[in-house]
């Protein structure tokens, strides 16, 4: 390495330097700025051939200049030429000013990497190490193209230094990250693997690294590693604290090190040979012991150090879940941490403790702490720890201590911060359901979960409470009392109007015969509230009071009287209007069995997961909180069958649809995938109707949906929108043979298309419908082509407004144009903010080949003889499969025009197949195609056979049509 | 994995940052901003993990100035408290009085471009921890 001592040479760098520190304002700064920049632009461009030296210094003037802030835009060249000078600091100015200012210029992009590969090929450990660094600052694809599959030559060859190595190991990490795809497995691999062993701990902390991200992928070829990382781990923790010299951190021996270790090795299973296992056990009692020790020194950094190993260690243990032995120690371990004055490691332990709860092996032990935690929530100063707490209270809850835990979370909720008040009554909404033995009890809690919190309480924990206590007839009479003595407070929360206003109207008659709450004065009570409710809860209070209507027929001509009054027939809401006219004529005409059977009690509601934890779920994003949830309800066998956990994902989708279900009103003739529309007005213009006048008025709806004779009784199980659990996938198949309808929904959003075809051009309109009453923030949907999809498809869109009212809709129109065929399909994905959280879906859009089809008809003997034509092996592809469906022929027919292809009747002699032709439109080409399908209907089998000019179409029609039968 | 590195001045100025995922020059404003504030408004007693969108924050404060280093949930929070610790010591015996990182930035820079046979020096043992890291 050449010496140059400090302060020596580039003076006229220094004194720059202290010019610009000594300017007083920013006009000065920039004044001798540019006048730097004109002398140096003066000096590139003067004719005498500048010396290393002196472009070195212009150089770093530029980047001074550059990192403070200022645009560059030339001396790109100098710094190049930088490169392939031999002096070390010349070499390495070069290249800072390259990793900092890179651009895409391909011609110096090639002078680079042209550089780089000589640094690379020099030897000379230095300039190889500049070069990696470079690469991995960089770290673009084309430099990944470049270098992908000489990096790992370098790392595993047995002649290359230390330093160079590791340098080696970061840089194609680095590489890996960025374009997994360009670097290339080999033989190669099984020799990094032996890098763990390597004596340089540097080699080895930066070889974990490499391995741990490539083993997530591919575990099957680094899993020799586990014994290696396991032997190296074993002799970082018995070495003595001063063995490992630079490794050495404060007395705790490589514990980054140890990290990586422990990390990589919850890359795999627990190791089945013996003696690893039995070794690393070994090891993890270590750690685990030496946590108990004194420590060597009283500095923190010792004992955080040494933590850092044992919570890793105790993550291991967590993963491998199957030494009991070990997990309770790891609980006690924790358990000391709960009360330790470092506000850090009991954020940790609780953290940690949350997954050992989810153990069976160390429930119990976890269990054991539960004073303390509840203590923690109580005195805790910072939100981020109780909310942890909070977390382990959920998680180590079941039926011994469900009523406790559910006490203290209600108490801690009247405090709690607003940021987790909507979660904690998730929680304990679950919990209450989940554990409760006596449903009074759940009515109890919910009730009061209502009264503390009544706006962090959602929709969904209050339909859930109706759910329940409809399909339990045991607590029915004591949810009607309770709720009206909680309805008598001069103050009550809106929502428990609605719990309240929908219970009694189902079983208010259970508490009639007590004159205290006679059927007056349970009327009296809600229609007290009426007014200051919105008009959601109002709509609820109208059909609660045409329930008393059939309830308690002596106050039949009071409710009519307030059904008749001017602010109810003439409301400025249609809704109400519409409700309060209709139910006063239903009330008057209809005779006393017809209401009986109309406003009859609601039957039972399907049993489905609680669509509240679904919300939970949802909440918290795929993590640990979902896995967690699934591990639980796995072990926990009874639970009064609230929960399926086969459908689990299933039931995300189908949360109940608003209050209007409930009541059993909006049961309009559900005939396709569409939602029951709600009463509150939020309705989506159905897109996919057939008729021309396709984009309707908002809310039609409610004129036909609404309280037809039969419909209050009507099951509501016809609303389990069995229809609206969409595999992606299948929906995606759907649109193969059609061009509009649905194509996403789930409570959030609907997205709805139409689209038009003509040869090789195409239109698309995407319609999304906000389905809730908050407006989406941020709103972006993109479509999104992959890079071989990009070249044969053309597709342009417009930006879409990024609000997106309640209830509203927005309409994107994708212009397409196929240039050459495809494959693939492109991605649509969209992003938004509900809420708090932010949302991001990605759906395939049904832009498929067989879209740009136009039939041709043709005569059976045309038809055979180009069929014939076609008779080169790779023009033809087959498929034979099963049936998915039933085997209708006027069904098929309808499936193959649909496909777009014309549908030769009479052309072939058995007229039980089915023939099509046709041509596909690009942009290029045409492509002629003929497609025969034979139904064998006692195997119920399949046969299609394409024949196309070309192998890729035949291929991927083949592959489209075949899913659709 | 990291996802940032961030040196932050009380007054909520980025000085430093390096990104480990591509980030957008704008989203970055926006994200070390907010990033800034989550960190600047806590106290001293209250931990030094802040959960932050989808991933986690970890800093720490020496006088005037914070570090904050953004990971995602396969990082070790204690590991990564302890390596800014690390990677403040190394700094510090480069160059003296990290602390007053307002002043030190100027002379920072100065040290990495004109001594340049520091740099490899600083490259290798301070950022060497630090890129081992990543």
């Amino acid at each position: 390495m050449p010496a140059v001592s400090k302060g020596d040479g580039m003076r006229g760098l220094a004194v720059f330097i202290s010019d610009i520190r000594n300017c007083k304002s920013k006009e000065a700064e920039i004044k001798r700025i540019n006048k730097e920049l004109a002398n140096i632009r003066s000096k590139f461009k003067g004719d005498k051939a500048l010396d290393g030296y002196s472009k070195k210094k212009y150089v770093c003037k530029l980047l001074f200049i550059f990192l403070l802030g200022h645009d560059i835009d030339f001396g790109h060249m100098e710094a190049v030429n930088l490169l392939s000078s031999n002096r070390y600091t010349e070499k390495q100015i070069g290249y800072l000013f390259i990793s900092v200012l890179v651009n895409s210029n391909s011609e110096l992009i090639r002078l680079i990497n042209n550089a780089i590969k000589n640094d690379l090929a020099s030897r000379n450990p230095t300039f190889m190490g500049l070069a990696l660094h470079c690469i991995a600052n960089v770290g673009s694809r084309e430099m990944a193209e470049a270098f992908a599959g000489e990096i790992p030559k370098i790392l595993v060859a047995g002649d290359t230094m230390d330093s160079v190595k590791q340098s080696a190991a970061l840089c194609l990490l680095r590489l890996y990250r960025t374009s997994p795809d360009l670097v290339p497995m080999g033989d190669w691999t099984s020799r990094v693997v032996h890098l763990l062993n390597d004596q340089h701990l540097g080699v080895v902390t930066a070889a974990t690294s490499l391995i741990t991200t490539l083993a997530q992928k591919n575990p099957e070829e680094f899993k020799t590693s586990v014994s290696l990382a396991v032997s190296r781990l074993s002799r970082i923790v018995t070495s003595a604290s001063t063995d490992l010299q630079d490794y050495t951190y404060y007395f705790v021996p490589a514990p980054w090190l140890s990290v990586k270790l422990l990390r990589l090795l919850q890359c795999y299973p627990p190791p089945e040979d013996p003696a690893v296992r039995g070794r690393l056990t070994e090891c993890l009692e270590t750690i685990l012991n030496k946590a108990q020790e004194p420590p060597k020194s009283k500095k923190v950094q010792h004992s955080n150090a040494k933590n850092a190993v044992l919570f890793e260690a105790i993550s291991l243990i967590i993963h491998h879940d199957s030494e009991p032995n070990l997990l309770v120690r790891a609980c006690n371990q924790l358990g000391q941490f709960l009360q330790h004055r470092e506000t850090n490691l009991r954020y940790l332990a609780l953290e940690s403790m949350c997954t050992l709860a989810s153990s069976e092996f160390s429930h119990e032990a976890v269990k054991t702490h539960i004073e303390t935690v509840i203590n923690a929530l109580k005195t805790e100063r910072d939100v981020s720890v109780r909310q942890r707490a909070v977390d382990l209270l959920y998680a180590m809850c079941d039926r011994s201590n469900a009523q406790q835990i559910v006490a203290e979370m209600l108490n801690y909720l009247e405090t709690a911060d607003y940021s987790i008040r909507e979660e904690i009554v998730l929680k304990v909404a679950i919990l209450a359901e989940k554990y409760a033995v006596d449903y009074t009890w759940y009515v109890d809690t919910i009730l009061n979960l209502i009264r503390i919190a009544g706006d962090y309480v959602s929709e969904e924990v209050w339909y859930r409470v109706i759910q329940i206590v409809i399909n339990r007839d045991d607590v029915q009479g004591y949810a009607a009392k309770t709720v009206f003595e909680a309805l008598q407070a001069p103050a009550c929360h809106e929502n428990l109007v609605k719990v309240g206003g929908y219970i009694l109207g189902e079983f208010g008659n259970l508490i009639a015969g007590d004159p205290r709450s006679s059927p007056l004065i349970q009327f009296n009570l809600l229609h007290s509230k009426f007014h200051l409710c919105s008009v959601p809860t109002r709509a609820l209070l109208l059909s609660t009071y045409i329930k008393f209507v059939n309830l308690f027929p002596e106050i039949k001509t009071t409710i009519q009287d307030v059904l008749r009054s001017d602010s109810q027939l003439k409301n400025a809401d249609v809704e109400l209007q519409q409700r309060a006219v209709e139910y006063l004529r239903l009330s008057t005409i209809a005779s006393t069995d017809i209401l009986a059977t109309v406003l009859e009690e609601m039957p039972p509601f399907p049993e489905r997961e609680s669509s509240i934890l679904a919300k939970l779920k949802k909440k918290k994003g795929p993590g640990t909180v979902t896995d967690l949830e699934e591990i639980k309800k796995e072990r926990s066998s009874d639970m009064n069958g609230s929960a399926e956990p086969a459908s689990v994902n299933a039931s995300v989708v189908s949360t109940p649809s608003p209050s209007a279900d409930l009541l059993g009103l909006g049961a309009a003739p559900v005939t396709n995938s569409a939602p029951p529309p709600s009463s509150s007005g939020s309705l989506l213009v159905d897109v996919f109707s057939d008729s021309a006048s396709a984009v309707a008025p908002l809310a039609p709806g409610s004129d036909d949906n609404f309280a037809s004779p039969d419909l209050a009784s009507s099951e509501v199980v016809s609303e389990e929108p069995a229809d609206t659990v969409h595999d992606a996938d299948e929906l995606f198949h759907k649109f193969v043979c059609k061009n509009n309808g649905v194509l996403f929904e789930n409570q959030l959003l609907q997205i709805g298309l139409k689209s038009e075809f003509r040869q090789n051009l195409g239109r698309m309109f995407i319609f999304y419908g906000n389905k809730t009453s908050t407006q989406f923030l941020n709103f972006t949907p993109t479509v999104i082509c992959s890079d071989d999809l990009q070249s044969s498809l053309n597709l342009q869109t417009k930006p879409v407004d990024p609000t997106v009212d309640g209830g509203a809709q927005v309409q994107q129109v994708v212009n397409i144009e196929c240039v050459s065929d495809f494959m693939e399909a492109p991605i649509l994905n969209i992003q938004f903010r509900y809420g708090g959280t932010f949302q991001n879906l990605s759906v395939k859009l049904p832009i498929t080949l067989n879209k740009f089809f136009q039939p041709t008809e043709m005569s059976s003997q045309d038809f055979f003889q180009r069929w014939k034509q076609l008779s080169n092996p790779k023009q033809e592809v087959q498929n034979i499969f099963k049936a998915k469906h039933p085997m209708d022929a006027e069904i098929t027919k309808a499936k193959i025009i649909g496909f777009g292809s014309a549908l030769l009747e009479e052309v072939d002699p058995n007229p039980a197949n089915f023939v099509g032709a046709g041509i596909i439109h690009t942009k290029t080409t045409q492509i002629g195609c003929l497609l025969r399908l034979e139904p064998n209907l006692q195997a119920q089998m399949y046969r299609l056979t394409l024949r196309t000019s070309k192998e890729a179409v035949s291929q991927r029609l083949c592959e489209l049509l075949s899913e659709q039968f | 994995m990291i996802k940032f590195f961030l040196m932050v001045n009380k007054q909520g100025q980025t000085r430093l940052s390096r990104y480990y995922e591509h980030v957008e020059i704008n989203k970055r404003t926006v994200l070390e901003a907010e990033v800034i504030k989550n960190c600047l408004s806590r106290s001293k007693d209250e931990c030094s993990f802040v959960e932050y969108k989808d991933f986690k924050l970890v800093y720490r404060q020496y006088a005037a100035l914070f570090i904050v280093v953004g990971i995602d949930q396969t990082e070790n929070e204690m590991a990564v408290y302890e390596l800014i610790h690390n990677f403040v010591e190394v700094l510090d015996k480069y160059f003296s009085r990290v602390s007053e990182f307002g002043l030190m930035y100027h002379k920072i820079l100065q040290e990495i471009l004109k001594t340049c046979c520091c740099t490899d020096l600083f490259l290798r043992q301070f950022f060497q921890p630090y890129f081992c890291y990543i």
